[in-house]
């Protein structure tokens, strides 16, 4: 199977006054082509992180340290700037968690979506072409009356339609992979089911490979064909979602299943105790090794690698030796 | 766990994050991030020494009030008169540290005036927002912003007998709108959030609303404006001395320094430059200081 | 409609403040300690021509009745006449305005174009030595008083380099153009008489330049400071993951957000243009209305002094509400919220 991302062995860090924040350690993510990965971990882990630093979008302050991602067999890490350009739109695009800060205040909807289409799909186009195009893609997320959705600013539109828009902004240049990252936190839960089902069709039907961030297990098991559960700063476990979601194997993980809610009534009551590490003042060894029910004392002193447990099931942990 | 946290998070009402004062290193570190606040805080700090021990620091204290040396006058500048002497034979360099007392007194006035005025507008306006008192204060507020500057001041300063003490007076009318306006701000953003319902709802006085929960949200930007307001208050001080309406003569002061010298351009140009020089110094000390206050109270964390 | 009421509001506000305004210079301008008719007459007036005069110009009448008597006129243009020209302050206002004006205006146009020039450049490259040697040059606008740089432009490129010439609106011998709208390099150029044009162009250039300092200075930095706070922004982000070049991102969705808080300080900023200008015009022997307001208050010219402070308000005024309307233009978000 072709792998169309993989991210090895990177290390990010930020740099604040107290000192420099560690944040990933070590990420290793592969995203096979036409296949949907889930990433789940909780708020603060270094999803957002991972994804900027594949993007090359971390905010001043930030730098990758260390590693390699390679796309289509380039290492973006290396590429030129013109070569990233070329990457954005037609290779990778990304929807954003929030809608309403990931479009321009001052710009009308269809200024932006023809600009996004105009340039950044793989051939270059007319303007009137680009516009047409754009109301073919507002047609295809479902918006009414897309001819003059166009002529909206972002402030004149609910929630749920401005991410409708930024899923089309982002699909519009049919780009091989897509970032979502959360598309639906900031929404209403009504809205949130409609969304996640507009996002499974349409990049079921172009075939798009997904990187899904999210922080919902339920979520995940809907959305992806794989599963990589991060935990600060570092992948813990990844397999298919079957696999994952039948034989957790990471003490993370075990206690992320056991908080889901549950409609027979389980996990409301579950919490997964601590908080994630301070990232000025890390523990040598696992990271989790704080927080595991299971820890030994090799935890604290070594860092586990992903090792493959089971079949296509690779687990960050000593316990599985 | 419990009804009143959730993530973490706490459902009781919460002051909106405040400045922490008491962190001294953490504070001084955000304050000399940048090499110019410190720099700017250790000239203020001098000029402040310099103009107190003026009569002591001065080569010629006398050369402050009415002297007269005609043989000495328009020396260049040299080993005897650091900044050169002027019209009179009076030695600059004295001048400008006396007419720095000048500068200074009238910027601490001017502020002592018009920062409590302000202030009463602002947080009457400002708490009782869409009453009539708001309307009151904000108009009233608005009706002195709208007036041309300078001109009030000149207008006042004029009407009254030119002098420091009513170019002062002027200023501060001048001033205080727009502490109204800075504090209205604030405190209007501020005023629907819960913990001030909560005061209100425990039955607190409006007194205590208005002075326990309301100004302590107002002294970070508060500070930040008192202090860039020195170097302005100065600066405008100096614009209206310059023509004719601050200290008289024989008084030093800066801004009449740099009119009576710009007759005797370029000849003699050390009579305007250096208290041009002494004026620009003073305005810029204090502004490097307020820059560095406003990162310190700005509240991003990298 | 929506858009005409707004306007509707503002003016009526305007108006409610310029009354306001003119209450409290009315007051000031009355609360004299001294006698204005003595002081225009000087001191060799008998006491009867004093009198006479003084009852001539209505001093001798109350207050309240003075102030409705001058709002009367006011409002029918006439502002009543300066004690020290002896002419109507309206045709003096008339006189004198226009040269103030062009250079208000020229210095408007180095402000904002060099200004927001600086700030984009400087927070393009932020951080970096260009960023630094901006906000020095920034910090430099606007501490220095305007008389100061008025002075050492003067100096500089006046006396020193023989660039540009100092004083005045034309140099002697040449003709100037005839009087349409008073702003002599436009009037010069209608005309047709371009060295006339040209020559009041050199002769603008400084005194604009000094004046525009400060105002240049203020307008770098929030412009800087606006800039690098929208580049952290997520939409910019989102643009340029989609594959918007970094060109058009620049200069289109960056520029316009963060031209906002620009040009609302702008506005405020052009009423201390105008109260500055005076400054210059003493140094550069401008014959501008701040002059003459100047000199009308020196004087205790009552009438004028009320006359160029209204002039200043309505002024004030307008340029708000233009600075309102701009913004409302630009960040829709504002026109919208108000349906």
């Amino acid at each position: 199977m072709e792998i169309l991302l993989e991210v090895r062995d990177l290390f990010t860090s930020y740099g604040i006054y107290e000192g420099r924040l560690k944040v990933l350690d070590g990420v290793n993510l592969a995203v096979p082509l036409g296949e949907k990965i889930g990433l789940v971990g909780e708020t603060g882990c270094g999803k957002t992180t991972t994804m900027k630093s594949i993007l090359r979008i971390l905010p001043p302050g930030g730098r990758v340290d260390s590693g390699q991602i390679l796309f289509k067999g380039r290492d973006l890490l290396k590429a030129s700037g013109g070569e990233i350009q070329g990457i954005y739109g037609s290779g990778i695009s990304m929807i954003f968690q929030d809608p309403t800060a990931a479009l321009d205040p001052v710009f009308t909807v269809g200024d932006q979506l023809v600009a996004v289409i105009r340039y950044g799909s793989r051939v270059p186009m007319s303007l009137r072409e680009a516009r047409e195009r754009a109301v073919a893609a507002l047609k295809e997320v479902q918006m009414p009356d897309p001819k003059r959705i166009l002529s909206n600013y972002p402030v004149q539109l609910s929630g749920g339609m401005r991410q409708r828009v930024c899923i089309a902004m982002a699909l519009a240049t049919e780009p091989e992979l897509l970032i979502a990252d959360e598309p639906t936190t900031s929404l209403d839960v009504t809205i949130q089911a409609q969304i996640l089902r507009l996002l499974y069709f349409l990049v079921g039907r172009r075939n798009t490979s997904v990187i899904f961030i999210t922080h919902s297990l339920g979520v995940v098991r809907e959305m992806a064909d794989k599963v990589n559960v991060m935990y600060a700063g570092t992948i813990v476990e990844c397999g298919s979602t079957e696999e994952i979601f039948s034989h957790p194997l990471h003490p993370y993980t075990i206690d992320l299943l056991a908080a889901m809610p549950r409609l027979s009534g389980g996990g409301l009551e579950e919490r997964v105790p601590g908080r994630i590490p301070d990232y000025l003042n890390l523990p040598v060894g696992c990271r989790f090794q704080p927080r595991c029910v299971k820890a030994q004392l090799r935890c604290s002193l070594e860092k586990p690698k992903l090792t493959e447990v089971r079949p296509g099931h690779y687990v960050a942990c000593f316990l599985e030796d | 766990m419990s009804l009143l946290h959730k993530n973490n998070e706490s459902y009781l009402p919460k002051r909106r994050r405040r400045f922490n004062f008491k962190n001294w290193r953490r504070n001084w570190y955000k304050f000399s991030r940048n090499p110019l606040p410190v720099l700017g805080l250790v000239l203020v700090i001098l000029i402040i020494l310099l103009a107190i021990l003026a009569p002591w620091v001065a080569p010629y204290p006398q050369h402050a009030g009415k002297f007269i040396n005609l043989k000495e006058r328009f020396q260049p500048p040299s080993a005897a008169h650091w900044c050169g002497t002027d019209a009179m034979g009076r030695d600059i360099l004295s001048r400008i540290l006396f007419g720095y007392r000048i500068s200074l007194l009238l910027g601490i006035v001017v502020l002592s005036i018009s920062v409590p005025i302000g202030l009463t507008f602002g947080l009457l306006g400002g708490y009782y927002k869409d009453t009539f008192v708001e309307t009151v204060c904000m108009r009233i507020t608005d009706i002195f912003l709208a007036v041309p500057p300078l001109i009030l001041a000149m207008a006042v300063a004029s009407v009254l007998k030119p002098s420091l003490q009513n170019s002062m007076l002027a200023i501060s009318l001048m001033w205080w709108p727009w502490y109204s306006r800075l504090i209205y701000g604030v405190v209007s953003g501020v005023r629907n959030e819960f913990f001030v319902q909560s005061a209100e709802v425990i039955g607190a006085s409006r007194l205590h609303i208005l002075l326990r929960e309301l100004l302590p949200q107002t002294i970070s930007p508060l500070f930040t404006k008192i202090t860039l307001d020195m170097g302005f208050a100065i600066l405008v001080g100096a614009s209206l001395s310059f023509v004719g309406l601050g200290a008289q003569p024989p008084t030093p002061d800066l801004g009449t320094m740099v009119s009576e010298g710009s007759k005797f351009l370029p000849e003699q140009w050390w009579m305007s430059v250096f208290p041009a020089l002494a004026i620009v110094l003073v305005v810029l000390a204090f502004n490097f200081v307020g820059d560095g206050l406003r990162d310190l109270f700005s509240l991003e964390q990298v | 409609m929506r858009f005409l009421k707004f306007i509707g509001t503002r003016l009526l506000q305007g108006i409610m403040v310029l009354v306001g305004l003119s209450l409290v210079i009315f007051i000031i301008a009355r609360v004299v300690p001294g006698d204005p008719a003595r002081l225009a007459l000087g001191s060799i007036a008998s006491e009867e021509q004093v009198a006479e005069f003084r009852t001539k110009m209505g001093l001798d009448k109350p207050i309240y009745t003075q102030y409705w008597l001058w709002l009367q006129h006011a409002v029918q243009g006439d502002l009543g006449m300066s004690l020290v020209t002896r002419r109507p302050v309206v045709q003096d206002i008339i006189q004198f305005f226009p040269a103030t004006l062009e250079l208000c205006l020229m210095s408007l146009v180095f402000e904002g174009v060099l200004g927001i020039l600086l700030g984009v450049i400087a927070g393009r490259f932020a951080n970096s030595w260009v960023d630094n040697a901006i906000r020095v040059l920034s910090y430099i606008g606007v501490v220095t008083p305007p008389f100061v740089f008025g002075i050492l432009f003067m100096l500089f490129f006046g006396y020193l380099l023989h660039w540009l010439p100092s004083i005045g609106q034309l140099s002697p011998g040449i003709i100037g153009p005839p009087r349409i709208t008073g702003l002599i390099v436009f009037d010069s150029m209608i005309n047709g008489n371009f060295t006339a044009a040209r020559d009041a162009f050199l002769h603008l250039l400084l005194p604009a330049l000094s004046l525009a300092m400060g105002g240049l200075a203020q307008d770098a930095r929030i412009t800087r400071s606006s800039i690098v706070d929208n580049t952290g922004k997520d939409y910019i982000s989102a643009l340029k993951s989609c594959g918007v070049p970094s060109g058009l991102i620049m200069f289109k969705y960056l520029l316009k957000p963060s031209l906002i808080p620009t040009v609302s300080v702008m506005g405020l900023s052009f009423a201390y243009t105008f109260s500055n200008a005076f400054l210059l015009e003493a140094i550069y022997g401008w014959p501008g209305m701040s002059r003459y307001g100047m000199n009308a208050i020196l004087n205790k010219d009552l009438n004028a002094m009320v006359g160029v402070v209204m002039v200043l308000g309505v002024i004030f005024v307008l340029v708000n509400l233009l600075v309102d309307i701009i913004i409302t233009y630009l960040d829709p978000r504002i026109r919208l919220r108000t349906q």
